[in-house]
């Protein structure tokens, strides 16, 4: 037996591979340059064009830089995920096409825009095509408003997070017009489960947000995080350690609701493969199952942002900061989302709602209730 | 009808054991199966909902049939084994051993001791099999994906010394008639015992990951309850049977290759987490059922009789004079039968199948009224049906 002519993909795989990882690498060292890549940009613009020009020119590259990244994420989170499923499942995972697999998502991208895009008869075919656009861009636009560093963020609304809370419901509108859409059974249960489940999770989300918006007394994102800076090793005074550790309710709270909102499992009943075959996107084939793909995945890297926005200190810590501080905490709780989700089962319907308004609702407004006080108390 | 019919436009046909026409508002019809990826099998399950509760479900089966009955009456008798490896796929090895008791029965041949061990082994080893295979399935029925994978990990030991044992994986056709197609290879049961030692922890491992997770018990602990006396009614057998806490188990009661030289005990339903009979309880049989076959295992191991020729008393021609034998056996999903009719030629004259899970497919109906779209996959998961038996 002697040794194999290494076939094409082979040898392309052999050549992408070490530009992926080297890709990756140089994107994490660009998230740790931005702010200082910002500043450059922005004197540039401001020196060479109109105040106005400067403005709407240093907006469009922020958006197009967010969508670009935002774009990679699911790549990259995918691959994350299938390593992290096989390895708490005792196997390999991915690990032929490229070094470790890592070529594996853009061979499933590849295959995903090369398939037949299948639409079923008696389908409405406008709302078909509609949905996964609709989802795809609650779950983008909220990345609108996520700050990476100070002074480094798309849109810095002063209701940025009233915006968060409606933009996301938005995709709710697409996994239920999916269902309603497929003809299909199946996928109109999982649209129904999945408003159900959104519209009754929403109600705590709100809370949870609004018993940070007490303490910081601003619903603006850069507000949350400086009101999260200081204090002892720039840690201390993160929002998860205050308010006589009742927070720590308000973190999980947020945690599970932010599980429950982007359907990862023990609350992924809406696309439950083992009851409803695929849930709302039964149907779906193609980029467009891509589409809702990529928005899952980019809904579960902005809930877990969200949450150490709130939470965590966003991109304060305590040796460094600035975005890559942030990257790397949200990436630690997008683990802990898969690595629930490769451990539990799956919850009943009804459980799930029992959960939600007999127990996550009375402690949302029991934090809320005493954010409330406490600040009251403080002013 | 044109080349663009649409399904809308079909009547719908004897299939349907619900009509439209009869259904209340609100109510709907959903087929389930016979793909769907929970139906353990080609299995349909035609439900009638209002929204999430069921009303009323009807299991349609057949789609897995292969004519194994009139096969068997056209082929002799040995011929016939391969059959019925393949009835009850994931627990082959009982499978040939039940038929090959019945015609042993029918034949009046007493195979010798080391032969009785080595079936022992072999069935126990098939029930540890099944039961992974079972459960594994099942906690991914209910979500949870890695128990699946951990237990596949520890059948696939057990397949590897099927595989080294007779060659193949799945089906064996191992158990012959008056005998076994071979003897164990050098060295086997001391790799069984390598296996069977780190295989113990492992089902501690499964009770920590799945049996006591608060949401699985909640999944399944009131869910699919079937009373003691309903089980009796309907004649369920094995784990489903003891599940509802009635203690018989084959194995005691009417003790086939010598399992009354072994200890054991017969695990039945508790009902730890809820009322008796739930699908918890059947489920937890199933683990409990393991670490009795762990023991029994080790036992036979330690008794089987060094010497002795597996294929001593097999007959050169099976030609059974005629006559009429029922053979049983407690398979992993209970109590396996076959009926066996010889009018004195080389083939059979009738092969019967008692299938245990044709039986516990018809309490299905029953315990699925009034639970919920998720409860159906609880439920035909705890019952552990292979579709491969029941439509054989």
């Amino acid at each position: 037996m002697g040794l194999k002519r290494p076939d094409l993909e082979t040898k392309i795989s052999n050549l992408l591979s070490p530009l992926v990882v080297a890709g990756a690498g140089g994107a994490l060292v660009l998230i740790a340059l931005v702010p200082q890549l910002a500043a450059l940009i922005r004197e540039q613009l401001q020196a060479n064009l109109s105040p106005t020009a400067a403005a709407v020119a240093a907006s469009a590259i922020g958006v197009g830089a967010t969508v670009f990244l935002v774009g990679q994420l699911p790549v990259f989170l995918i691959w994350f995920e299938r390593k992290v499923a096989a390895h708490i499942q005792d196997r390999l995972g991915p690990m032929r096409v490229g070094w470790h697999g890592v070529l594996q998502s853009f061979a499933d991208g590849i295959k995903l825009v090369f398939k037949e895009d299948i639409i079923v008869n008696g389908a409405d075919r406008f709302l078909f095509k509609l949905a996964p656009f609709l989802v795809l861009m609650g779950a983008f636009s909220a990345f609108a408003v996520l700050p990476w560093h100070t002074g480094l963020v798309v849109s810095d609304l002063n209701i940025g997070l009233l915006y968060v809370v409606a933009i996301t419901s938005l995709g709710s509108i697409g996994l239920l017009m999916a269902g309603w859409a497929s003809n299909n059974k199946y996928a109109l249960y999982g649209g129904m489960r999945s408003a159900a489940q959104m519209v009754s999770y929403e109600i705590p989300t709100a809370i949870v947000i609004l018993s940070v918006v007490v303490q910081v007394g601003s619903l603006n994102l850069q507000d949350v995080i400086s009101a999260q800076l200081g204090g002892f090793g720039n840690f201390a005074n993160w929002h998860i350690f205050r308010l006589y550790g009742l927070n720590v309710i308000g973190f999980v709270l947020f945690f599970i609701c932010g599980l429950a909102e982007t359907n990862r499992s023990p609350f992924d009943i809406p696309e439950a493969e083992s009851e409803l075959v695929a849930g709302f996107h039964t149907e779906y084939s193609g980029i467009r199952f891509g589409l809702f793909f990529l928005a899952e995945y980019g809904a579960m890297f902005f809930v877990a942002g969200l949450t150490v926005v709130l939470y965590l200190g966003g991109w304060s810590g305590p040796f460094f900061e600035g975005p890559l501080v942030f990257f790397i905490k949200t990436l630690a709780l997008v683990f802990v989302q898969m690595w629930l989700r490769w451990t539990l089962p799956r919850l009943r319907v009804d459980q799930l709602m029992a959960l939600c308004w007999k127990y996550v609702i009375p402690f949302a407004f029991l934090v809320l209730l005493v954010a409330a006080l406490a600040s009251a108390g403080a002013s | 009808m044109s080349s663009q019919t649409q399904y809308k436009d079909l009547e719908p046909d004897e299939a349907y054991a619900f009509k439209p026409e009869d259904l209340e508002p609100d109510e709907m019809i959903l087929n389930m199966g016979p793909q769907h990826p929970s139906t353990h099998g080609v299995l349909r399950i035609e439900l009638k909902t209002d929204g999430e509760i069921v009303k009323d479900a009807q299991p349609h089966i057949g789609y897995l049939h292969r004519n194994f009955e009139k096969h068997a009456e056209n082929i002799d008798y040995q011929g016939v084994i391969p059959f019925t490896d393949r009835m009850d796929y994931v627990g082959s090895m009982n499978n040939s051993l039940t038929y090959a008791v019945a015609v042993e029965k029918l034949m009046e041949i007493e195979v010798n001791e080391r032969v009785q061990s080595i079936r022992v082994i072999t069935s126990e080893l098939q029930r540890i099999a099944s039961h992974l295979l079972a459960l594994g399935t099942y906690g991914m029925d209910i979500g949870a994906f890695t128990p699946f994978l951990h237990s596949f990990r520890e059948r696939e030991k057990i397949l590897d010394l099927f595989e080294w044992l007779c060659g193949a994986r799945l089906l064996y056709n191992y158990n012959w008639i008056g005998g076994l197609s071979h003897d164990l290879p050098n060295q086997w049961t001391d790799r069984a015992k390598i296996f069977l030692d780190q295989f113990e922890p492992v089902i501690d491992e499964l009770d920590n990951l799945l049996s006591y997770n608060k949401i699985f018990t909640k999944r399944t602990a009131d869910v699919g309850i079937i009373p003691p006396e309903r089980a009796v009614g309907y004649a369920l057998t094995g784990p489903n049977l003891r599940g509802s806490g009635i203690k018989w188990d084959i194995r005691k009661e009417d003790p086939y290759c010598g399992y009354e030289k072994y200890e054991f005990d017969v695990p039945v339903g508790q009902g730890r987490y809820g009322p008796i009979g739930s699908c918890w309880d059947r489920y937890y049989v199933r683990v409990e059922e393991m670490r009795q076959s762990v023991r029994i295992t080790r036992q036979a191991i330690e008794q089987m009789p060094a010497e002795g020729d597996v294929r001593e008393t097999v007959p050169k021609r099976v030609k059974p004079k005629p006559g009429e034998a029922y053979g049983r056996t407690e398979a992993p999903r209970g109590e396996l039968g076959f009926y066996v009719v010889s009018d004195g030629g080389l083939i059979p004259y009738r092969v019967k199948g008692r299938s245990p899970c044709f039986v516990a497919m018809s309490i299905f109906r029953e315990i699925a009224k009034g639970e919920m779209i998720a409860d159906m996959i609880a439920i035909i998961g705890s019952l552990d049906i292979v579709l491969g038996e029941i439509d054989r």
